[in-house]
């Protein structure tokens, strides 16, 4: 028996619930981030000249390029329109020497995409993050370009030596001020402190980035660089000036929290974030090279799976 | 968001919609006129659907029994108008599964009415109250729709020591259950106080979600006349309403995964069920109506409505001005966790809480893409599972896996679909994996 009113004809979707969705997306995530690495970006042509724009330029348009023409050839849709490769581009460029080659870094970034990205499968799927992967590939290539090193343009210092470097081989340590505000040699973005900190509480804010991540860095970098400076101050740095030399800020902030590479749960993260502290703190005091956030992070970035597999959360009213 | 919210009682996880309540928050229910055609289902609870004691012709009378319960997880069925049984006959269902149905055509001229003798609420026993929720035909009026009379009824050697109304109304859109608080708060009020008597309990709480302030100020008013009941202010936030949830914000304790809210002590009652307790006890009146929020950019007029239990869909449509070209989802519940309808010949029941019409624009659909492991929906399970795995699990068919991940834990609240970047229907496939693990562990036990 049907009612009284015949049906008019509608075009109703049959999905089954939730019928609604947060205002979160791929692409829009990926844009957010882009925003996010605006002050680096201006941090880097401030301290260091125009000239690293036409770096930013090369490597996002390279990254691009690479995974479109990738894309292309494995028949598969192209969608670089996510934003994804053009965050790797941005990211390698950043943790770049100052005036570095446009050659090099376009080798760098089609390694980047093709190897550290696409050929685990695209978006994702990889298990190290692209834009450190690129870096590895041109220190290893080119030892000599990566650590030439430029005087930033407000500073009055005749070395060009990286606080790191500088405290490495001749036990100088940086003054922290200009440390963080990035008036000091290193690669264009990661300098300084203040701009990193500014687009990486952007992104915590508005929930794109797991604060864990970055606070388990912090925590595990002032604790473990602490222990060996108690140990022996003259011997080891304090350990604000872990936090701040080098890579450290740009690693806990835009490097270690890719969604793809770092640990799904909150415990994790916490252990993650720990370990690449733990790893950096190992590098900088016993190991041959002054800096070891990349490698911290890369090192890390390949015990994610394993890190996934044992952190099962407490399911809610269980009892261990 | 988890830095902040050390502010109000609440419970971890849990996502933010938006909740487009203003559409109907101010509007004061209507009595919808009785339809000329009612479909009444022999089943509109979980348990044995009832046994029809008319025949086709019969004459029936507004609130008398058309079907009786069989076996105990049962309830009566009654008549929601005067009028004449046309059929029983397989009908559609909001549920999207036709169900066995008395189809009983108005009529105005039948006369007389059926009631129950109305109680003293200060003096009745609490076995009066359970049987008289029992012949009224009452169901709780959260979804899964139990027979009430059951929930009061909680076996022996169980202490129970609370009783929380659920006032949360988590799901977006809805606003029946804050108009119930605002129109009848006496009624929530001593609704609530039948249920302590009937289970035999000292303490009541409502929960009352933040976004409700003049719920909260109208109930705290009538709850001061009651001793041991007492409102609690709960952070706004999706899935709060579920019973676990609820259960830990108020009281702080968690219900263990496969138990029930009796195992942790505590009964949850929903605030549409406590209405319909006072109705039957304080009035007689048996459940004859679904109280029940139209709303949505899709229905041209918003309206919350006092509904016969029967009334097709379609009518409750008109009524409320008709659906608007736009409309693309037609929804039975909330947008979280209601049905999608095809069919609105399919009639309102006893526990239908709101009709959602939506908007391709209000669903905001996006092409998915792969996972990118951000963990968004390990943040948001409300009962801490990691639904990227289950899904992916569920999709390879490897349900093994998926049950040492406690899939079956999961109670389909659409939290972490709604919170995905990514939009990969996560629950969407651990329902699937769900019921093929469920499936599998009863294989199991036969074999």
């Amino acid at each position: 028996m049907s009612t009284p009113t015949a049906n008019p004809v509608y075009k109703l979707e049959l999905t089954s619930s939730p019928h609604v969705h947060s205002r979160w997306n791929t692409k829009q995530a990926m844009w957010l981030v882009i925003i996010s690495l605006l002050p680096p970006v201006v941090a880097s042509v401030l301290f260091y000249g125009f000239y690293q724009l036409f770096v930013i330029l090369v490597s996002v348009g390279v990254c691009v390029g690479t995974e479109a023409l990738i894309k292309k050839a494995r028949h598969k849709e192209v969608t670089i329109s996510d934003g994804s490769a053009a965050i790797t581009g941005l990211l390698l460029a950043l943790i770049l020497p100052p005036n570095f080659s446009l050659f090099f870094t376009a080798i760098g970034a089609i390694f980047a995409i093709a190897i550290g990205k696409e050929i685990f499968g695209g978006l994702g799927y990889n298990i190290f993050n692209p834009a450190l992967v690129g870096r590895a590939f041109l220190q290893a290539a080119f030892p000599v370009a990566m650590t030439t090193w430029a005087i930033p343009n407000f500073s009055d210092a005749v070395s060009k030596a990286t606080p790191l470097a500088a405290f490495k081989f001749e036990k100088i340590t940086a003054d922290l001020g200009a440390m963080f505000m990035g008036n000091i040699s290193g690669s264009i973005g990661e300098t300084s402190g203040l701009a990193v900190l500014l687009g990486g509480i952007f992104l915590i804010v508005i929930g794109v980035v797991n604060w864990r991540v970055p606070l388990a860095m912090v925590l595990g970098v002032i604790v473990f660089g602490g222990i060996f400076w108690l140990i022996d101050p003259s011997k080891y740095p304090n350990p604000f000036f872990h936090l701040l030399a080098g890579g450290f800020m740009f690693g806990a902030f835009y490097m270690a929290t890719d969604w793809v590479t770092s640990p799904l749960t909150g415990k994790g993260m916490w252990m993650y974030g720990g370990g690449i502290s733990l790893i950096i703190v190992v590098i900088r005091l016993f190991g041959g090279l002054p800096e070891g956030v990349m490698y911290a992070i890369l090192f890390m970035n390949g015990f994610v799976p394993l890190i996934n597999k044992y952190t099962k959360p407490r399911v809610f009213g269980e009892v261990k | 968001m988890s830095l902040f919210s050390f502010a109000k009682k609440t419970f971890r996880g849990g996502v933010h919609p938006f909740e487009h309540k203003e559409m109907t928050e101010n509007l004061a229910f209507e009595i919808m006129p009785d339809p000329p055609t009612v479909i009444v289902p022999l089943s509109q609870h979980i348990g044995k659907q009832a046994t029809p004691i008319v025949k086709k012709g019969s004459v029936v009378s507004l609130g008398s029994v058309v079907a009786e319960p069989q076996g105990f997880v049962s309830i009566p069925i009654h008549s929601p108008v005067s009028g004449k049984v046309m059929n029983i006959h397989r009908e559609p269902n909001t549920s999207g599964y036709p169900k066995d149905a008395i189809i009983i055509q108005t009529d105005t001229t039948i006369e007389g009415s059926e009631k129950f003798e109305p109680l003293n609420y200060e003096t009745i026993s609490g076995e009066a109250i359970r049987e008289r929720v029992r012949i009224a035909g009452l169901v709780g009026q959260g979804g899964a729709a139990f027979p009430t009379f059951i929930k009061l009824s909680p076996p022996d050697g169980k202490k129970i020591d609370y009783v929380i109304l659920n006032g949360c109304e988590c799901e977006p859109y809805l606003t029946r259950d804050y108009r119930l608080m605002l129109e009848k708060s006496e009624d929530v009020v001593v609704g609530l106080n039948l249920i302590m008597k009937a289970v035999g309990v000292e303490n009541g709480i409502i929960g009352i979600e933040d976004n409700k302030p003049e719920a909260i100020e109208k109930l705290k008013g009538v709850a001061t006349r009651f001793k041991n009941i007492k409102v609690e202010v709960l952070e706004t936030k999706y899935p709060q309403g579920a019973e676990k949830m609820l259960i830990r914000a108020c009281v702080g304790r968690e219900v263990p995964p496969g138990k029930l809210p009796m195992d942790a002590g505590v009964i949850v009652q929903n605030i549409g069920t406590a209405t319909a307790i006072y109705d039957a006890v304080v009035k007689g009146e048996p459940q004859l109506y679904a109280a029940l929020t139209v709303t949505g950019k899709g229905i041209n007029s918003p309206k919350n409505l006092m509904v016969k239990v029967g009334t097709p869909l379609q009518e409750v449509l008109d009524y409320c001005g008709g659906v608007k070209e736009e409309a693309v989802k037609v929804i039975v519940g909330g947008p979280m966790m209601g049905i999608a309808q095809f069919d609105f010949s399919a009639p309102v029941m006893k526990a239908t809480s709101g009709i959602v019409v939506l908007t391709k624009e209000e669903v905001n659909e996006h092409p998915e893409t792969p996972c990118l492991k951000c963990g968004k929906c390990i943040e948001a399970c409300p009962i801490n599972l990691v639904p990227t795995k289950l899904s992916r699990y569920s999709q390879l068919e490897r349900y093994e896996d998926a049950e040492d991940l406690n899939i079956t834990s999961c109670m389909e609240c659409g939290t972490c679909t709604f919170t995905c970047p990514a939009n990969i229907p996560l629950v969407q496939w651990i329902r699937l994996g769900k019921q093929k693990v469920i499936e599998l562990q009863k294989e199991k036990k036969t074999a």
